[in-house]
């Protein structure tokens, strides 16, 4: 049985208004489903249930809309089914696009900021460490846990919006100190400075631990101390929609992993895994569902590119343009500071065509007639085969440069030998 | 007959044959929304449909969306006729929760540990009663 304060109690009877009423009572009646002995306050949350999937979600939100809800705290949004920016760009029929644009209207009404990007830790969403927040959307979830110590489940669409306008989750699983300890130890001893140097090694990572772990805690240890942040975005993004990893850890590197003891919190591991680079080569080879050839298209950007992936792009094209369609998802706020710095004619002319505000996995956007497209995401690799007519290859970022100018798939394989 | 018993987690009765998927599925990117067939080449039992089955998952991976497949399928009319599952899946659950909350059909959910899936057979006609027994229709 799941007891609530008696604030929350007056709460689900009304005392804040029938929205906030039908919210906590979907938190407290998932609560107890899910054996939670309590609620836990929230400080912030992230929705991804505003993704148009069919009509019920937007009778949903739009019922919140007429008991005139507004959510509890600061809450940003996952991307839509449309790119609000350049709504030509998506080929979608007419009553999705309708539905779609109803349901990114209701979300906004609700209070909630008009983000639309699956890294709202990039745009300035940024938690504190041990903060107990509800967000939904896989990697975003994996970011919040593992990048910025703060603590969320893996929400569902719906609990995410109810939980932002009740501003309590069930408390379980990751807000739980103890749940949050590793019990897989990865080691990585046996692969070279030069392949942990490319940036392709950590979507790859990702993928294969998702695979491997399914939704355990693994601490990764002997990788670089000073890597960038947006390495452990395409780690967690792999991990996240390869298996269900909802927190990793990075000894020496992520707050919950000073060193390797205090994020096994001084157990012994019940698995270790020592990672062979055969065993990375085959994992990346497994992101590829077609062979290297002919390419039709081009994608970056899941999770939305940054303003440090756009520059790196940039300078692997150095001033070449790409012969295939190709596409950088991104949100405004990366789209703004593009335009600002003058980069955004640049990469235009290089003739690439950015997303904003959704994704090419998400809604109608490749080309009709279907083909093979190149990509440097792990989470792009694994969606690409079953939501579009599309196969896949995976490459690094310097590849898919090499590849959109040829038109076909040119590799450096000098780091994975 | 009862063929056995699980915790209920969401009460209700339902009858409808069984559909017993031993492998994984995710309803996001593997169940149509629409007409409730299984759509992932790679999961189990591509293209049966889990409309009005009693459907038997050792196992749920996958996406957060999970929840809007299966509150689409109820709105609709295309949910399975109750859930039983290995482990309670802390988002599929979401979708029975915020359909009675819309005052749309809901369905009976039941925990039933794995090693009680063998007393249902696929396809067998069983009914699911209020407190949680699985009986012979």
């Amino acid at each position: 049985m799941t007891d609530l304060t008696p604030d929350e109690r007056a709460m689900t009877e009304g005392r804040d208004g029938p929205a906030a009423a039908m919210a906590m009572r979907i938190v407290a009646e998932t609560a107890r489903i899910l054996g939670a002995e309590r609620l836990i306050p929230v400080t912030s949350a992230h929705v991804d249930g505003c993704l148009y999937h069919g009509d019920s979600g937007v009778y949903f939100v739009e019922r919140l809309v007429e008991l005139e809800g507004r959510v509890a705290v600061p809450t940003t949004l996952n991307v839509g089914a449309l790119d609000l920016i350049h709504p030509e760009r998506v080929h979608a029929d007419p009553h999705a696009t309708d539905m779609a644009r109803r349901m990114m209207a209701a979300y906004e009404a609700l209070g909630c900021a008009p983000t639309w990007t699956c890294a709202p830790y990039q745009v300035g969403h940024r938690p504190d460490p041990g903060e107990d927040v509800a967000w939904g959307e896989s990697n975003a979830v994996a970011f919040c846990n593992s990048v910025l110590g703060a603590r969320t489940n893996r929400n569902g669409d719906f609990l995410d919006i109810s939980a932002a306008l009740a501003g309590r989750a069930p408390y379980y699983g990751l807000h739980v100190a103890d749940n949050r300890l590793a019990t897989v130890v990865v080691g990585t001893a046996s692969l070279s400075d030069r392949l942990k140097a490319e940036d392709a090694f950590y979507p790859v990572l990702g993928a294969w631990l998702g695979a491997e772990v399914a939704g355990a805690v693994a601490v990764i240890d002997g990788l670089p101390a000073d890597m960038p942040e947006d390495r452990l975005k395409a780690l967690g993004a792999g991990a996240a929609s390869n298996g269900a990893v909802g927190l990793f850890h990075v000894a020496g590197v992520t707050p919950e992993a000073p060193t390797l003891e205090a994020a096994l919190g001084g157990r012994p591991a019940e698995q270790r895994i020592e990672l062979t680079p055969e065993v990375v080569r085959a994992a990346r080879d497994a992101l590829s569902t077609a062979p290297d050839g002919p390419l039709d298209a081009l994608a970056v950007g899941s999770p939305h590119f940054s303003i440090a992936e756009f520059d790196a792009l940039e300078e692997r094209l150095a001033g070449r343009r790409a012969s295939r369609p190709f596409y950088a998802c991104t949100n405004r706020q990366v789209l703004r500071s593009l335009e600002a710095s003058g980069a955004l004619a640049r990469i235009e002319a290089a003739g690439i065509e950015i997303i904003t505000d959704t994704c090419i996995v998400v809604t109608p956007i490749l080309p009709a007639g279907g083909g093979v497209l190149m990509t440097n995401s792990a989470k792009f690799a694994q969606y690409t085969p079953s939501n579009t007519d599309y196969e896949v290859v995976f490459g690094s970022l310097g590849d898919i440069a090499e590849s959109a100018v040829a038109g076909r798939v040119v590799r450096d394989e000098a780091a994975w030998n | 007959m009862e063929l056995t018993r699980g915790r209920v987690l969401v009460a209700g009765a339902a009858a409808g044959p069984v559909l017993r998927l031993a492998e994984p599925v995710s309803f996001w990117g593997g169940v149509d929304p629409r007409t409730s067939a299984l759509i992932d080449p790679r999961g189990p039992a591509p293209g049966a449909e889990i409309a009005g089955r009693v459907l038997v998952l050792a196992a749920t991976r996958g996406s957060s969306s999970s929840s809007a497949i299966l509150l689409e399928l109820l709105r609709g009319g295309r949910a399975p006729a109750a859930l039983v599952m290995a482990e309670v899946d802390a988002i599929l659950v979401i979708g029975v929760v915020v359909a009675r909350e819309m005052g749309w059909p809901t369905i009976p959910v039941l925990e039933l540990p794995l090693a009680g899936h063998a007393a249902l057979e696929d396809g067998r006609a069983v009914r699911v009663t209020e407190d949680g027994a699985i009986v012979t229709a």
